[in-house]
């Protein structure tokens, strides 16, 4: 009983472990369980136009630096003539592009791609030393204005935050009062805030969000409100007068510093297009996570050759655990244990009708042949070479008859392991003279059937997605195939060939 | 059409992934299945322990030995060559007399000397050895079945096969070759399965095709009258091949010839399961009977005792 014990408590070990590496797997590195999983990308273009004075140039552009909701998959310029370099600031990325000398009206390109990703938008950006407001300083008549705007606010609210959604509500109230009207008229809604915001001394500052809508061109930054309030930056959108990002946004800049700069060039000006794509969510898995711990143990890692040929190697495991359980739980007899699963193999190639016709057809001439060859007393081993000669040569017939006919079905043949062929061939022909035809055709039968699950399970998509990119699945195989291992109850066929022996009772 | 895993259960059928995992694996200890498995190791412990069996002429070793054949076969009339590693009575060819060049089967085909010279070739090739090793052709002298078994059969020899479970037999079933069977003992290819009493050697059940039957369809002999002559001298030869072998699951095939009684055919590591069509009883009860023992007699005669006593049925003749 110990033995037992000791026995299932591996198979647990087995089934936990290749159950959590797959789980750890699908959600560390974003590798869907089932195939076909599509993901979307936004392809983002940033195009940096101005006219340059003939001098050396240098532009930067804001590029995003941990967006929110968002996860970069790549980036790159494209700008003829041009150096680019990514320089990393405290608070912001850029994009510097820079040339000795450059006269007329230039172009720059910065195309970057994104994936959505479900994250808090408030959460980055930890400061550890509160910034200080900016100095404020208006004319008159503002002055008063904005002092009077702000009083009414602040009588209204209790904290910084209440004080921003009181202030965005005055600002944006239908038919505001005058001092609203005259703020507004010289400055946008988001960059009244700010000022509003800096002169009570709540930190405030603008950032740039960019709406997200499908095959977009010539798109501007929309500007946001950036509040430093509870520790912590919070943004504000000023349309909606809602907190937090707006939904299809992607923050484009944040922190000090405009998008912008642009030295050595006048007129210059950047815009946006986008197009939303959707990637296999596999390859886009495949790609993000090259240096995870967890996909170095992937087999993402070898070449292309390599990887076909392991992506049918792991499928074997399958095809023995079909064997494995036809055979003890369901009792069926086959002719050569793992024959079927190397017929199933073949299917794998051919396709299902196509192979069955041709395995039969083989092995149904092949069985004609043998009874000849019989009658020449030839010894064993020349016999079967003989037999894989003309396993051969009746492929190479069928196939250039089909061929001829217009069917491909010969083509397929050739996937089938000969050796393994001539070798049932001759065994069902010993059958046979032995046992009878009963016997070779119920073998020949099974075999098929064992083959034929075998085909069915090793070619869905899910089973070769997950035993591919999942590995340890298979020590989830494994365990079921060590279980049948174990299993001491009666075969279905045994219900059957004991029938008569349950009804007599004496 | 089926029967359900409970009812089984309850006649105490063994089924076979518990045989192969609960007995085989666990008594059979592996070292030992050569013994077993090629039958010339066989003989030699069977000479060995003086356990009789069927006089072996020549043994055919490589191609060239069998050219030499016909020389040795000569002044024998009838023989069988069977493969050293045969399995499941596979590779056994039986001549029974032979005429003029020709070599006569107990069916009455005939075949020439190329068609026996094949098979053994064949045999040595290892077509019909487990796992096609190479193999060894034994040739014997034909076993001539007493007069009684004679009647009883269509073709060929019946035999008796005993299954021995630690040293102690714990079932038997005489197997008749029918016109079905085309002489073959097996069963499943159509010939009779008879239970039998451990005690007394007589008939307590009998079937074909899994089905129960009361006559030979061929001879029209009546099953239930069977009695096995010798009966404790064949239980004591099948309890003696314990020793001979040392393994724990054991299948002995036995036959008794006219001339020298009892003898030892073949023994069996992997022995199969129609053995309790046969009886119509499952060997699940008897195994664990003698499991539940904590003390083997060493003294075969003393195992076959406790046979006789404690597996026992009420045969055929003396139900109907």
């Amino acid at each position: 009983m110990r033995e037992r014990a000791g026995f299932y408590s591996i198979i647990a070990l087995l089934i936990t472990i290749g159950v959590a590496l797959s789980w750890t797997r699908s959600s560390e590195l974003d590798i869907p369980f089932f195939p076909g999983t599509q993901l979307p990308v936004w392809l983002i273009e940033a195009r940096v136009d101005f006219v340059a004075d003939g001098e050396a140039v240098l532009a930067s552009l804001s590029v995003p630096d941990d967006a929110p909701g968002f996860r970069l998959l790549a980036e790159q310029s494209a700008s003829p003539g041009y150096g680019f370099s990514m320089l990393d600031g405290h608070d912001t990325r850029r994009g510097e592009w820079s040339v000795r000398q450059a006269t007329g009206s230039q172009t720059l390109y910065y195309k970057s791609q994104f994936v959505p990703v479900d994250q808090d938008a408030t959460d980055r950006q930890h400061q550890r030393i509160p910034p200080t407001p900016q100095q404020v300083l208006w004319q008159e008549p503002e002055s008063t204005a904005a002092a009077e705007l702000l009083a009414s606010a602040t009588r209204r609210s209790s904290t910084d935050l209440s004080l921003v959604r009181e202030l965005l509500k005055q600002i944006k109230a239908p038919g505001s009062d005058q001092n609203t009207n005259l703020l507004l008229s010289d400055m946008g809604t988001s960059q009244l805030l700010v000022r509003l915001l800096n002169q009570a001394g709540v930190p405030a500052r603008e950032a740039m969000g960019l709406r997200l809508e499908d095959a977009r061109r010539n798109q501007s930054l929309t500007p946001l409100v950036d509040v430093y309030a509870e520790g912590q930056w919070q943004i504000f959108d000023p349309d909606t007068g809602r907190q937090g990002l707006p939904d299809n946004t992607l923050l484009w800049h944040r922190g000090s510093g405009s998008v912008l700069d642009v030295m050595g060039g006048r007129n210059s000006d950047v815009r946006f297009s986008m197009i939303r794509q959707t990637v296999p969510a596999l390859e886009l898995g495949q790609s993000q996570f090259q240096d995870h711990g967890l996909s170095r143990f992937s087999l993402y890692q070898l070449p292309i050759e390599e990887q076909s040929m392991l992506k049918l190697l792991l499928l074997l495991p399958l095809g023995a655990l079909v064997v494995a359980f036809m055979r003890i739980l369901v009792g069926i007899k086959t002719s050569g244990t793992f024959m079927p699963v190397l017929i199933a193999l073949a299917f794998l190639q051919t396709s299902l009708v196509p192979g069955l016709i041709a395995f039969t057809g083989i092995v149904g001439l092949g069985l004609m042949l043998r009874g000849y060859l019989s009658r020449l007393n030839l010894l064993l081993v020349s016999r079967i070479a003989t037999l894989i000669v003309l396993v051969i040569f009746l492929t190479s017939i069928l196939t250039v008859l089909g061929h001829e006919i217009g069917f491909s079905v010969g083509m397929t043949i050739t996937f089938f392991p000969m050796i393994i062929i001539a070798w049932t061939i001759e065994r069902m022909s010993i059958i046979w003279e032995e046992e009878g035809p009963y016997e070779v055709l119920s073998q020949g039968a099974g075999s098929l059937l064992v083959a034929t699950l075998a085909y069915a399970l090793m070619q869905w998509d899910l089973m070769s997605h997950l035993t591919f990119n999942f590995p340890e699945v298979h020590l989830i195989i494994l365990a079921l195939i060590l279980l049948t291992g174990q299993y001491t109850g009666y075969k279905l066929t045994e219900l059957y060939r004991f029938r008569e022996m349950s009804k007599d009772d004496d | 059409m089926f029967t359900t895993p409970q009812a089984l259960r309850r006649k105490g059928i063994l089924g076979m992934n518990l045989r192969n995992v609960g007995y085989i694996a666990r008594y059979n200890d592996r070292r030992l299945y050569p013994l077993v498995d090629d039958k010339l190791q066989t003989k030699m412990m069977a000479r060995l322990h003086k356990v009789p069996t069927p006089e072996l002429r020549l043994t055919v070793r490589s191609q060239h030995q069998i050219k030499q054949f016909e020389e040795k076969v000569k002044n024998l009339s009838g023989f069988a060559i069977k493969p050293a590693k045969g399995a499941g009575g596979k590779g056994i060819l039986i001549i029974e007399r032979r005429k003029d060049d020709l070599f006569i089967k107990p069916s009455g085909a005939t075949l020439t000397l190329a068609d026996v010279s094949r098979h053994l070739s064949n045999i040595l090739a290892g077509l019909h050895s487990l796992g096609g090793t190479p193999d060894v052709a034994l040739v014997e002298d034909l076993i001539k079945p007493v007069a009684f078994f004679k009647e009883l059969s269509y073709e060929g020899v019946p035999d008796i096969r005993i299954i021995i479970f630690r040293g102690i037999p714990v079932m038997a079933m005489l197997r008749l070759a029918t016109h079905a069977s085309d002489g073959k003992a097996n069963l499943h290819q159509g010939a009779i399965g008879v239970g039998l009493d451990l005690a007394t050697g007589r008939c307590v059940h009998a079937v074909q095709y899994g089905r129960r039957i009361t006559h030979h369809p061929d001879t029209n002999a009546d099953l239930s009258a069977i009695v096995i002559p010798d009966w404790v001298m064949m239980m004591t030869l099948a309890a003696e091949c314990h020793e001979l072998t040392g393994l724990g699951y054991l299948g002995a095939d036995l036959v008794v010839d006219e001339n020298r009684g009892p003898l030892m055919l073949e023994l069996n590591a992997r022995p199969g399961l129609a053995i309790q069509v046969a009886n119509g009883a499952g060997l699940l009860p008897r195994l664990q009977r003698v499991e539940s023992l904590e003390l083997i007699p060493r003294n075969p005669a003393e195992r076959v005792a406790f046979a006789m006593q404690h597996f026992c049925r009420t045969p055929m003749a003396e139900i109907s």
